[in-house]
């Protein structure tokens, strides 16, 4: 166990390491997602009623588009070298690297959450720097990683593979953005935990049934 | 664990690959004895690299079975990839991380202890000692081969499988890659090698597997051959049947 989470976490940092010097993945999720925020405000008169409506909405569509970026991207630069090849000859099960290259973009997308959501609290002035929300952000995170994952790779080979992914990626998560938006609405109207928890509980069960299904079907990916 | 016959380095038996309509390889039969330094050589587009791809476990094949140090390698991957070190046409490194970086990430999934020495040792073996910390992206052509030499190397594998090794390799660098071949031959290890400079192949390798039209046309020891042998194997078409395409 000790020694597959060691393997795990080798990948996520190399991505990482690589992210610290191409600065590639986290700066297109928060720009994305901080130009959608910043049309729908200039769309959108923003008032202290309509601000709550569909802030959570906006907040969550912008977050899953640009996130849609950084994945494209994360995997385009295995497909560069051609070093997914080269992780595949290591002798570890393929779930691994999928683990591995999940963590990564988990890290790239709460990364840049961590950039986009004080933004958003600012310019929709609601209060969503809570730790309820920070674990409905948590949780809708880990499942856009795990899918996102999965038809990354499914399309990294594919030649229209900026439109293959949020066309396979988008419909997949649209449960989890649902769990995601009603739990903020409930957070940005300040309900008890009770009421947000029943959206949370969505999310988990999604975020599990994405994990295990996508590291399934990621091995049959590498394989063939 | 499905163990079969320890005595074959590799056992490849009827091994059948096709991508769409084109049939690539077509019933590929050899074997290699523990300790053999064997060629794969054959004109353009023969199926070489996708034999080594296929051995390296980076392409299935349609059907057919290989056992390399009797694991079978549709049923032990991880096994088989711990056996194995591979350096394919590209060198397959991180190209914006250094040379020491991309080394300790494969010893990291290799699960290796003494990650340092093992760099050292191995950059050693391969002349890249004073490139160690620099980033891949700045190494030439030459550079980046010798690296991904070094990064099959760092877990001692039993078997070496080198697609093309000297390409685009000057006399120095290839004179690196003859070291780690008779470091091989002289420790029992096994190399199977592909290459197109037929004189060089002659030199280095104890068997040649000459491959034509998809079949193994020609197994031998390289004793028996020159090159005018291997050429007219290259030039041997075998007649079509009706299922091959």
């Amino acid at each position: 166990m000790r020694e597959s989470l060691a393997v795990i976490w080798a990948i996520g940092r190399k991505d990482l390491l690589l992210e610290t010097r191409n600065k590639d993945v986290i700066v297109a999720i928060s720009v994305f997602a901080l130009l959608v925020l910043m049309i729908f405000t200039f769309a959108i008169d923003i008032n202290q009623v309509n601000a709550k409506l569909t802030g959570p909405g906006i907040l969550w569509a912008s977050i899953a588009f640009a996130g849609v970026t950084g994945l494209n991207r994360a995997f385009a630069l295995e497909l560069e070298g051609n070093t997914l090849e080269a992780l595949m000859l290591a002798p570890i099960s393929r779930d691994l690297i999928y683990a591995g290259k999940m963590l990564g973009n988990f890290l790239f997308i709460t990364a840049a959450q961590i950039i986009v959501i004080p933004i958003f609290a600012v310019l929709f002035n609601l209060a969503v720097l809570r730790w309820e929300m920070l674990v409905v952000s948590l949780l809708t995170t880990i499942g856009f990683s795990a899918i996102g994952t999965l038809f990354a790779a499914m399309t990294i080979r594919v030649r229209a593979r900026e439109v293959m992914l949020p066309l396979l990626f988008l419909p997949v998560v649209t449960p989890l953005i649902m769990a995601a938006v009603e739990s903020t609405s409930h957070v940005v109207n300040d309900s008890s935990w009770p009421e947000i928890y029943q959206w949370i509980q969505l999310a988990i069960a999604f975020d599990i049934a994405f994990i295990v299904i996508s590291a399934f079907i990621f091995q049959q990916i590498l394989e063939d | 664990m499905t163990k079969r016959d320890p005595l074959f380095a590799i056992k490849v038996e009827d091994v059948v690959k096709s991508y769409a309509e084109v049939m690539v390889l077509r019933r590929i039969k050899f074997s290699l004895q523990p300790g053999e330094v064997a060629v794969i050589l054959g004109a353009n587009g023969a199926g070489k690299s996708t034999l080594l791809r296929i051995l390296a476990m980076l392409t299935q094949p349609d059907s057919g079975s290989i056992d390399i140090y009797g694991n079978d390698i549709a049923k032990n991957g991880p096994q088989v990839r711990a056996l194995t070190g591979s350096v394919l046409h590209s060198p397959m490194l991180y190209t914006d991380m250094s040379v020491r970086e991309n080394l300790t990430l494969f010893a990291e999934l290799y699960r290796l202890k003494n990650i340092d020495t093992l760099i050292e040792k191995n950059a050693c073996k391969v002349g890249i000692q004073s490139r160690l910390d620099h980033r891949v992206r700045t190494l030439s052509h030459g550079f980046q081969k010798r690296a991904a030499l070094a990064r099959a190397l760092m877990h001692k594998p039993q078997l070496l499988l080198l697609d093309e090794p000297e390409s685009g390799l000057d006399s120095r660098s290839v004179s690196y890659l003859e070291n780690v071949v008779e470091e091989y031959r002289s420790s029992g290890r096994t190399i199977l090698m592909t290459t197109h400079i037929i004189e060089h192949a002659l030199e280095i390798a104890d068997k040649a597997i000459v491959i034509t039209d998809g079949y193994v046309h020609l197994e031998s020891t390289t004793t028996c051959l020159n090159k005018s042998n291997i050429l007219s194997a290259y030039s041997h078409t075998l007649p079509k049947t009706s299922g091959d395409l």
